[in-house]
């Protein structure tokens, strides 16, 4: 069965109807489990289950203390264009928007490069607008060539690539890992979000893991972009998504990422605002569900909320962030979203390390991967 | 209690003499820092590094800088999801000073974290051949035992239950057989939670201990690391005292068929 058929086989309204109907006592009921499972999702998102977070999050910790340990791993994005073609309403890079457009040379991604591997960070994470047209595969190729000599481990956040395009990345050993939200994984949803450019085929987009997948990719972080639709609806389809690769394709790495969209993002006002209290929910209970998946944080989160959110689950952090095309070491460009967390790689250690956990800056090096 | 955990009972991995029964990693501390008491605690001789975790361009300014000179490095193949890659980041620790002890460890079950026991004895063969030191991470199971063997294996390291469970030797009759019927040093690796779970690995005769998580979450890495050693060592003096049989019916201490030779 694809992963799109299990997608339309969700039943919405069951879930928030489990969602509602559940009792304190069914919450006590998962946490005291052996092994938490897809059905026990939505009692751990329930309203009851908001009076049960310290329970929750003691159990988090508890799973991920025993299989992270007390590390953290780093690392920070590396935006090469903001060129799109796409009209995504809530992205202040959609193609409607009169912004400065900018592209990386191939010298300014040295630079870029060397300013970013100067600051400690091993690991990278490459973004890229959407234009095939500006950003085509040989450019994407040729600068990861160029990434790939400053970092031991990149990973890619771009446009949806074909089989045979992740093949030929994998295979020169320019990545090892692939981030693809699928924003929203309610079809009519993403596709009234969505509504011109390569962007708007939803089925594809669903596809892109697998495509990797099937080209060896080595690790892959999922997500849905929390704000579009209820959050308790898109927590089913990740989990159901993130189960499908786990089946598929075990022996691919699997983390999971929660980006949340803030109240106010430009002109865009998101629907379904997801609280503080609510994220950490998602995040605890995916913890349980999957405790072996690492779990990143993203800088859209304040300092003091990725501080405290740190011990219940989360297992990766970005630091010395920019979300500017050239952040690091040209004249910022807009930027893709106002990051709330502002501190260096250094402070995000000393951080850390007061914090009682351990920064790790390598994890991998693509020297140790044979394709 | 500050005697040595043993005097005259010596183990040998690979002709190597072994002080220590009880083999603990360098990962997941709080920080790096406490390496040196943790292993002072546990008097260990032989310590685990995930070589991932080193960078290969700058060894030295890793966490390797925390690890006395008179400890073995015992670099393991966390990461790698074939035998060829074991055998690639096998070549690399030896290439950047680690020496040529390897514990191969070949997961390519994200999920579980089992290892694959067919790529373990493949990349055994090739690193035995090679002439690294070789314990392989495996699944308790006879049959890939023997092959090891056969392999070149230096020691067999069985796992008492799956990654990160705690749930301490849930594989008990299949690593007794591993006991009873190999003839390397038995390692027990993974799932060691507590103590108590490590003394019952030595008192049904395991030769050794590999943990890591269970000291370095802990609140206090090193008190829990004179924990084990206390552990390690009380289960070994039962196993060598001659435990009692915790069979359903009693047993007298003089032979009930004796009298038949009066």
């Amino acid at each position: 069965m694809s992963f799109s058929d299990i997608l339309a086989s969700i039943d919405k309204n069951a879930i928030t109807t489990r969602c509602n109907n559940t009792t304190i006592d069914d919450v006590k009921v998962v946490l005291k489990k052996e092994r938490v499972e897809i059905a026990d999702l939505p009692v751990l998102l329930s309203l009851a289950a908001e009076e049960c977070l310290e329970e929750l999050a003691q159990k988090s910790l508890t799973l991920t203390r025993r299989h992270f340990g007390n590390v953290v791993s780093l690392f920070t994005p590396f935006y090469i264009s903001n060129y799109c073609e796409n009209r995504c309403v809530y992205c202040s890079f959609a193609s409607q928007r009169s912004i400065i457009r900018k592209q990386l040379t191939f010298d300014q991604i040295h630079r870029e490069a060397t300013v970013i591997s100067d600051s400690g960070i091993r690991h990278i994470l490459v973004l890229t607008g959407e234009s095939p047209k500006k950003t085509d595969f040989s450019y994407i190729h040729e600068s990861l060539t160029i990434i790939r000599n400053y970092f031991p481990a990149v990973a890619i956040e771009m446009y949806p690539l074909a089989e045979k395009e992740y093949g030929a990345l994998i295979n020169s050993a320019l990545i090892d890992s692939l981030t693809i939200y699928q924003e929203t994984y309610n079809k009519d949803r993403y596709e009234s979000l969505h509504q011109r450019g390569p962007k708007a085929n939803f089925a594809y987009r669903l596809d892109t893991p697998d495509r990797a997948c099937r080209s060896q990719i080595r690790s892959i972080t999922i997500g849905a972009l929390l704000g579009l639709d209820d959050f308790r609806h898109e927590a089913m389809s990740v989990a159901l998504h993130a189960q499908y690769i786990q089946k598929m394709y075990p022996s691919v790495e699997l983390s999971l990422s929660f980006p949340r969209l803030c109240p106010q993002e430009g002109d865009f006002t998101p629907e379904h605002i997801v609280s503080d209290q609510q994220l950490v929910q998602l995040v605890t209970a995916f913890r349980l569900l999957f405790p072996s998946c690492g779990i990143t944080m993203s800088t859209r989160e304040s300092q003091s909320f990725r501080t405290g959110i740190m011990p219940l689950g989360v297992t990766k952090i970005s630091a010395g962030v920019s979300t500017a095309v050239g952040g690091h070491s040209t004249d910022p460009s807009t930027t893709q979203f106002e990051i709330a967390d502002h501190r260096s790689v250094k402070e995000m250690q000393t951080d850390l390390l007061s914090q009682g956990f351990q920064p790790v800056m390598h994890d991998w090096s693509q020297r140790m991967s044979v394709i | 209690m500050h005697e040595k955990m043993n005097t005259t009972d010596t183990l040998y991995i690979g002709g190597n003499e072994v002080t220590s029964r009880l083999i603990t990693g360098s990962g997941k501390y709080r920080d790096d820092r406490i390496i040196k008491d943790v292993l002072a605690a546990a008097e260990c001789d032989i310590i685990t590094v995930a070589l991932r975790r080193v960078d290969l361009e700058k060894p030295k300014e890793t966490f390797l800088q925390y690890i006395p000179q008179d400890k073995t490095l015992l670099p393991n193949t966390s990461g790698a999801r074939t035998a060829q890659e074991a055998v690639r980041i096998a070549r690399l620790a030896r290439e950047i000073g680690c020496g040529n002890w390897i514990k191969i460890e070949v997961i390519n079950d994200q999920k579980y974290l089992l290892p694959d026991n067919h790529e373990t004895v493949v990349a055994t063969e090739i690193l035995a051949k090679e002439d690294f030191v070789v314990l392989p991470y495996m699944n308790a199971d006879l049959s890939t035992a023997r092959r090891l063997v056969d392999a070149g294996a230096a020691a067999i390291m069985p796992l008492g239950s799956p990654i990160g469970s705690n749930r301490g030797l849930k594989t008990l009759e299949l690593i007794k057989i591993l006991i009873d019927e190999v003839e390397l040093p038995i390692i027990v690796d993974a799932g060691i939670g507590r103590p108590s779970h490590a003394a019952q690995a030595m008192e049904i005769g395991a030769d050794a201990i590999l943990l890591n998580t269970a000291i370095a979450s802990s609140q206090d890495p090193v008190r829990m690391a004179r924990a084990f050693k206390h552990a390690v060592w009380a289960g070994r003096e039962a196993f060598l005292a001659g435990l009692g049989d915790s069979s359903e019916t009693a047993r007298a201490s003089s032979p009930l068929t004796g009298f038949l030779n009066s």
